[in-house]
């Protein structure tokens, strides 16, 4: 009796998660799409020119997905090195003791919120990166510096997952044909857990697109397509976090329809996040 | 009436809790330490409490204040003062942006809304508008600027990118940093229509979600140029005189200094108020209410009404 009301709840829970992402899904599209349809995907993602509020309102997003993907690149380029270093060394190098620190270490910066993260950049960072190297400080640079940091956390802890369920008997085989220990980590281990490390960069992707309240402290929010990792950026998600408090009508409409676009990137790379990880290379949990 | 938003938000949180503190009591028993169950058992009935608690604070009558970031930290120390006055009374003050204010009096979520741009005819269609006071629109840099003032057509010249010098209006030859507001704030369509008259700003214009983010940003960096509410201007920014005229309450009442704008109350039309919105209306338009604005940099509002 006490069971079946058990099973009863959870099955009640699990499908409240589903209906959220249903309503979710349901309402950003019936609130962005009309708009959409009424300019033109084309012209939508193409026209550099963003200006709500004039007579006729122009609505193009060009500047803000070319922000959206020099931030994110930027971040990439940052934190994936540093992150697959830091997976590496815990995995193999670091004697077990310092692992043990860390780990729970790499977990809380994943758990500071990001506007503290956003409070350092624009405090701390950009006046260093103003005076160190022009520009008005908030700009790409910063926010991929402080982004890249973000992303750490997901990058180490799904390329440590996945390293460490390489099977021993691999690495054994390598080292008893007198491979190095160096070696045996960059011709077997790394290659071997190759899908759950870019499966790790996905999801740092992710969070990197989606980020948006650090971005809009860090970032400098000019409508302007960035020539310069020095210039101030829009990206997606920033703009639609900037207006969508001051916006109504038409304006309102085009921020939903930048959430579509943006829904629509993150699923994907989701979805190949997830295609990675199921790749059945090899099992995913140790022996 | 419709129902307030956050009431219904609070009471479906707590009707989740409930239901999510509840499955885990069910689960304790699984746990091996005794005393895990207890403080299931205690946060299931806190959270069956909270939800009584949404229930009598939604029974209670509050006031909320919903709109311009502008006009929202003058409105907070006014409801502050007016509550130090009359216990009991509850004033919510949320800033959400000038439209988003408009809005919510439009739509009844919140009594009163707040707006520091004038109202479109259609709004002014189906709202009441009372101008608490005037706020002088201030061009601020950084004080180590040499520069004391511009013109009308300096500053649109620069803000639409023309001018990208210091050294073109008698500054150091350094670029110039602009900062601005985001389409739709109130700040940005009086600066738009004061002194933009038409032009566009340029793209490469950083912009920031309010008054205080421009005065930090432009605080900290020697070459900006950012455009702020009188009221919010502090040692940190240094205000510049416009046409040779400097930004003061007193050049305002003047009439010489002439980027003003009204910071308004709105309500729907033919809605009677509250007791507490009208009593809280007429406490902001008393000489009492007036001279604390006035003392925080703003300029007397429509008393004649």
């Amino acid at each position: 009796m006490r069971e079946r009301a058990i099973g009863g709840l959870l099955l009640i829970t699990a499908l409240g998660t589903l209906l959220a992402l249903g309503l979710i899904t349901y309402f950003i599209f019936q609130a962005g799409v009309p708009l959409i349809a009424q300019i033109g995907l084309w012209d939508f993602l193409t026209s550099s020119v963003w200006d709500p509020t004039s007579k006729p309102p122009r609505f193009g997003i060009l500047p803000m997905i070319i922000g959206s993907l020099w931030l994110t690149i930027g971040s990439l380029a940052l934190g994936v090195p540093l992150g697959l270093a830091v997976a590496i060394f815990m995995v193999d190098l670091a004697p077990p003791r310092l692992a043990r620190i860390m780990r729970p270490a790499i977990q809380l910066l994943a758990g500071i919120p990001s506007v503290i993260y956003g409070f350092i950049g624009l405090a701390f960072l950009a006046p260093f990166v103003r005076t160190l190297l022009g520009g008005p400080g908030l700009s790409v640079l910063t926010g991929a510096i402080i982004l890249g940091i973000m992303i750490l956390p997901s990058v180490i802890a799904i390329s440590e997952d996945a390293m460490r369920a390489v099977p021993a008997s691999l690495r054994d085989g390598a080292l008893a044909l007198g491979a190095t220990h160096w070696q045996v980590i960059i011709g077997v281990v790394v290659p071997t857990a190759r899908s759950g490390i870019i499966a790790g960069i996905i999801l740092g992707m992710g969070r990197a697109l989606g980020e948006t309240m650090a971005v809009i402290m860090m970032i400098g929010n000019a409508l302007d397509i960035p020539r310069s990792p020095l210039q101030p950026a829009t990206t997606l998600t920033s703009n639609i976090g900037l207006e969508l408090a001051y916006a109504s009508g038409q304006h309102r409409e085009a921020l939903f329809a930048t959430g579509v676009i943006l829904f629509v990137m993150i699923m994907m790379l989701n979805a190949i996040a997830t295609a990675f990880v199921r790749r059945p290379t090899l099992s995913r949990r140790r022996a | 009436m419709p129902l307030p938003l956050h009431h219904g938000v609070c009471v479906l949180t707590s009707a989740i809790n409930v239901i999510m503190q509840a499955y885990l009591y069910f689960f304790a028993p699984f746990w091996s330490h005794m005393c895990l169950r207890y403080v299931r058992m205690l946060v299931c009935v806190w959270a069956l409490l909270w939800v009584v608690g949404c229930r009598s604070t939604s029974a209670d009558q509050g006031l909320t204040l919903t709109g311009s970031t502008s006009v929202t930290p003058f409105a907070e120390h006014l409801a502050e003062l007016y509550q130090h006055q009359h216990a009991g009374s509850a004033i919510n003050v949320q800033g959400l942006g000038s439209s988003a204010g408009i809005r919510a009096a439009l739509d009844g979520v919140a009594e009163i809304g707040m707006s520091s741009r004038e109202l479109k005819p259609e709004e002014a269609a189906q709202l009441d508008q009372l101008v608490i006071a005037h706020d002088a629109l201030t061009l601020v840099v950084h004080p180590s600027n040499p520069i004391a003032g511009l013109s009308r057509a300096q500053i649109q010249a620069i803000f639409s990118g023309t001018i990208r010098s210091w050294d073109d209006v008698g500054g150091a030859a350094r670029p110039i940093v602009l900062v601005s507001r985001e389409a739709g704030s109130g700040t940005f369509s009086a600066f738009e229509e004061l002194v933009m008259k038409g032009t566009p700003i340029a793209t490469t214009a950083l912009r920031q979600g309010s008054n205080g983010a421009i005065r930090q940003i432009v605080g900290g960096d020697p070459n900006a140029i950012g455009y702020i509410s009188l009221g919010i201007v502090d040692q940190s920014v240094k205000p510049l005189a416009i046409d040779d005229v400097s930004p003061s309450a007193e050049q305002v009442a003047a009439g010489r200094y002439t980027l003003v704008r009204p910071f308004l109350f709105v309500w729907r039309k033919g809605q009677p108020l509250s007791r507490l919105a009208s009593d809280f209306i007429a406490y902001v338009m008393s000489p009492d209410g007036q001279a604390t604005l006035i003392k925080a940099g703003l300029v007397k509002g429509d008393t004649s009404r």
